[in-house]
């Protein structure tokens, strides 16, 4: 055995090392262990002040003398690789491990075993853990909002029927997978909006959107003898034209008797709230900012400056300005451009805004995928002689999608995480209501654990969705 | 044909806003900015009371907004930067750490996050007359952070001082630059800042008459529970909630910009850089850095501006900013929504913008001159 160098630690006494130095790091680890989970304070004969830095001191030292290059020990090697290269990291590497390990067991106690998750009031919550019976107890209102107890059974019908319905893409055959896009684009929004209005709402609002329904058929059969040069201009006016005619001029008063109809109580949107709100909102935003934001992206790069210069404003305005001042102008500022009879729901004002603050950051995202693609595509495209909305459909769009699915799917983690926001114009969702609930005089004092259950539910969410989107990405990834 | 569509819509909008304003008793007009406002704001950094104009009022809110947004960037750049830096570690722990950091405070959302420290984390904070004192100096207690004043005499000679130190800096950077362009040498610059930064202002104290000293809060008593700290700067909790959440909050963004810059960096680079003798800490800062800053500033920029839109939320927990200030209290007295909503909206548009042309203009500087 060679002379030892205790300031150069190397490989010809390799054992002495190794053995020195994992035991001055466990005895490191086992004082914060101890300290941390038993309160047993091992070196408390020593000053507070060393007494406080003791592991630091004695695992820096010990993890010192384990740093030994190639020591042919493979798990040596690894550990001096990943936590141990040089003195920084090593005291970097300690306290950390001892942050966890410090912060585990209070961590612990109050989620787990300090908390108190019996009972029905507040005289259970007397420990210094956590008091998950409030969120027992809030749980309803949590979810559903002020919605009435005995009706929330249509939330939930309505929930599973949409989630069933958009689950339909994993069962359809090849014979039907052509019609999907329709079905996903065009009929399942469509049927999740009858769903939510007319069943979750109820009451005699059915029939104030069978006007629009109508319109709808109407126009769209009126469009079938129009010349398609004129179409797109038509589509843009006239079904709304025609909702405007049937609603205020025909048959008024005759519809609203029929709609009458003694079916399920009218819940109003006031009443809305919690969890399914924060879902109701997301879900509609989604499926409409879409659209909206692809049209001003498409508009963006239009040949006419006029459509150019409208698209250009529209976005560079909507992303200058924040969305609660949005959300404020459509609360108190957008009901005085309209005509004083014409009455909005503050729910479906609230999307609307949300959805065309989104549609400006979608709009962005999916202008950065149509610029990545190489001329060459639209060159091709119009050689093989389509015209602008064919070429846009089948080659264009299909491949910019695909790039910008990662943007895209940021967008709609921020469209989740802002639907909060909506506390601005009196819409109580999740954090809304939380903030309700913390202030009920008989459960004073609980702001922590709902807060605590709020971010969990919503870091599930938007983790999953991240998940989702990365998954997606790699399953359309293509090698260009 | 989209013309006429056009004109149509905003020519319907116009005509029922009028009718509305007029059913209403409301007149269009921006006068009422110089009326008095008569209400009180809680925090605020010029003076400001009630008797003051509205315009005043929207100064007080404008500011306080500027306040928020730039302590906020600050120290989420500053935080975005070592985290970002540390995902990329080849430290597994300090690696996962940051990991977990970014993907934790990313996925939460920022109202939830404001909620959270304000009504959560910093109500657990102790009273006034049970705060321990940090350092001696400050208290840090359930109604916000008091700090000890600084009371100059001649603050103009400290700031000669310290504008000297800074044009001083500026020629010695510029010089080092150009030995190293010419010669290859290279200077400690930052060392001769740091050591310019400190002893210019030094000099002033022992020589230029400057004087400082501090005003420590003491603690007053008001009634028999009330207590109250005097003296000093005291930092509302509304303010500390926010920049708090929203630093914590961008930061993760800012880090996952920074972490794509250098990684966005090719290994050859390294490499090279490297194979010429170059120390790491030389890599980084000389090859790496500039090359990654042209990748992380677009992004970073759309994060700041996100901040700074953000810190709109303030209205939630009640610190006075733009929104609240104006777009809520004033609004409330006025009942003016179509030229109050639109004051604060172009107000928010300048920000934005300003933020993103000074953004532009440094990308520009540092962006590749193509020859």
């Amino acid at each position: 055995m060679s002379k030892i160098n205790f300031f150069k630690p190397d490989k010809s006494n390799l054992n002495i090392f190794l053995y020195l130095g994992s035991f001055l790091f466990f005895v490191s680890f086992l004082d914060v262990l101890l300290n941390s989970f038993f309160s047993v304070n091992l070196t408390g004969f020593l000053p507070s002040f060393l007494s406080y830095f003791f592991p630091l001191i004695v695992g820096f030292i010990g993890l010192y003398f384990i740093r030994i290059e190639l020591s042919g020990i493979k798990q040596l090697d690894l550990l001096n690789k990943h936590i141990n290269t040089n003195n920084f990291n090593a005291i970097l590497s300690l306290l950390i491990i001892f942050i966890i390990l410090k912060s585990i067991p209070p961590i612990l106690s109050w989620f787990f075993i300090d908390a108190s998750f019996a009972g029905d009031s507040k005289d259970v919550c007397s420990g210094t853990g956590a008091c998950w019976t409030y969120i027992k107890v809030w749980m309803r209102r949590f979810m559903y909002g002020m919605y009435p107890n005995g009706e929330q059974w249509r939330i939930n019908l309505s929930f599973i029927a949409l989630a069933l319905l958009g689950s339909v893409g994993y069962f359809a055959t090849d014979k039907f997978k052509k019609y999907l896009t329709l079905y996903y684009v065009v009929i399942y929004p469509f049927i999740a909006f009858l769903f939510i209005f007319f069943f979750i709402s109820g009451g005699p609002v059915f029939f104030d959107f069978s006007y629009g329904i109508i319109a709808a058929i109407l126009s769209i059969i009126i469009g079938f003898f129009i010349p398609s040069k004129f179409k797109f201009y038509y589509f843009l006016i006239v079904p709304f034209a025609l909702y405007v005619l049937l609603k205020y001029f025909i048959f008024y008063e005759e519809l609203i008797e029929l709609g009458k109809l003694d079916g399920l109580n009218w819940v109003e949107t006031g009443a809305w709230g919690g969890l399914s709100l924060t879902f109701i909102i997301s879900f509609f935003c989604l499926i409409f900012c879409f659209p909206i934001g692809m049209a001003f992206a498409l508009g963006r790069r239009s040949g006419f400056p006029l459509i150019r210069y409208i698209s250009i404003g529209f976005i560079e305005f909507w992303r200058g300005v924040p969305l609660i001042t949005v959300l404020f102008m459509s609360a108190v500022m957008f009901p005085m451009f309209l005509p004083a009879d014409f009455f909005i729901d503050k729910l479906v004002r609230c999307i609307i805004a949300i959805s065309l603050f989104e549609a400006a950051y979608v709009a962005e995202v999916i202008r950065g995928g149509l610029q990545a693609l190489p001329r060459g595509q639209y060159e091709a495209a119009k050689s093989l002689g389509m015209g602008y909305w064919r070429m846009h459909i089948f080659v264009i769009l299909p491949q910019a999608l695909k790039l910008v699915i990662p943007g895209i799917a940021n967008t709609f983690l921020a469209l989740v995480k802002d639907t909060p926001l909506i506390f601005v114009v009196g819409l109580l969702e999740i954090v809304g209501m939380l903030n309700l609930a913390k202030t009920n005089p008989e459960w004073l004092g609980f702001a922590m654990e709902g807060y605590v259950f709020a971010a969990i539910i919503f870091w599930i969410i938007c983790y999953a969705m991240s998940k989702y989107s990365y998954n997606l990405e790699q399953k359309y990834k293509t090698d260009r | 044909m989209t013309v006429i569509a056009v004109v149509l819509v905003f020519g319907f909008f116009t005509y029922n806003a009028q009718v509305n304003m007029e059913n209403r008793g409301i007149d269009f007009g921006y006068g009422f900015l110089s009326q008095e406002s008569s209400f009180d704001v809680q925090f605020s950094l010029i003076e400001y009371d009630g008797s003051h104009s509205y315009f005043r009022a929207y100064l007080v809110g404008l500011l306080n907004t500027i306040l928020v947004s730039v302590i906020g960037i600050i120290i989420a750049t500053i935080l975005g930067v070592i985290v970002g830096i540390a995902r990329l570690s080849p430290n597994y722990l300090i690696n996962k750490f940051a990991a977990f950091y970014v993907e934790f405070f990313r996925n939460i959302p920022l109202l939830l996050q404001i909620f959270f420290w304000y009504f959560a984390a910093l109500r657990a904070l102790p009273l006034p007359q049970d705060a321990e004192a940090m350092f001696g100096i400050a208290f840090l207690t359930i109604k916000g952070l008091y700090v000890p004043a600084f009371i100059w005499q001649n603050f103009n000679i400290f700031f000669y001082s310290i504008v000297a130190a800074i044009i001083a800096i500026i020629v010695i950077r510029y010089q080092a630059k150009k030995l190293q362009e010419t010669q290859g040498k290279q200077t400690p610059v930052l060392l001769v800042s740091i050591g310019l930064i400190l002893v210019l202002p030094l000099i002033s104290f022992l020589i230029g008459g400057v004087r400082l000293s501090f005003e420590v809060p003491v603690l007053k008593q008001l009634a028999t529970t009330s207590f109250i700290y005097e003296g000093g700067v005291s930092l509302p909790p509304e303010l500390i909630a926010l920049a708090l959440s929203l630093s914590l909050y961008t930061a993760t963004f800012i880090a996952e910009c920074v972490r794509a810059g250098i990684q966005g960096i090719g290994k050859g680079q390294k490499e090279a850089a490297a194979s010429i003798g170059l120390t790491p800490n030389q890599v980084l800062k000389l090859v790496v850095m500039p090359q990654a800053l042209r990748i992380i500033i677009p992004p970073t920029t759309n994060q700041y501006l996100n901040l700074t839109k953000n810190s709109s939320l303030a209205a939630a927990i009640a610190y006075p900013d733009l929104v609240l200030v104006f777009a809520g209290t004033a609004l409330m007295q006025t009942g003016k929504a179509i030229e109050i909503v639109s004051i604060t909206m172009f107000t928010y548009l300048s920000l934005s913008i300003a933020i993103s042309l000074f953004m532009n203009w440094y990308n520009n500087k540092i962006a590749i001159q193509e020859k």
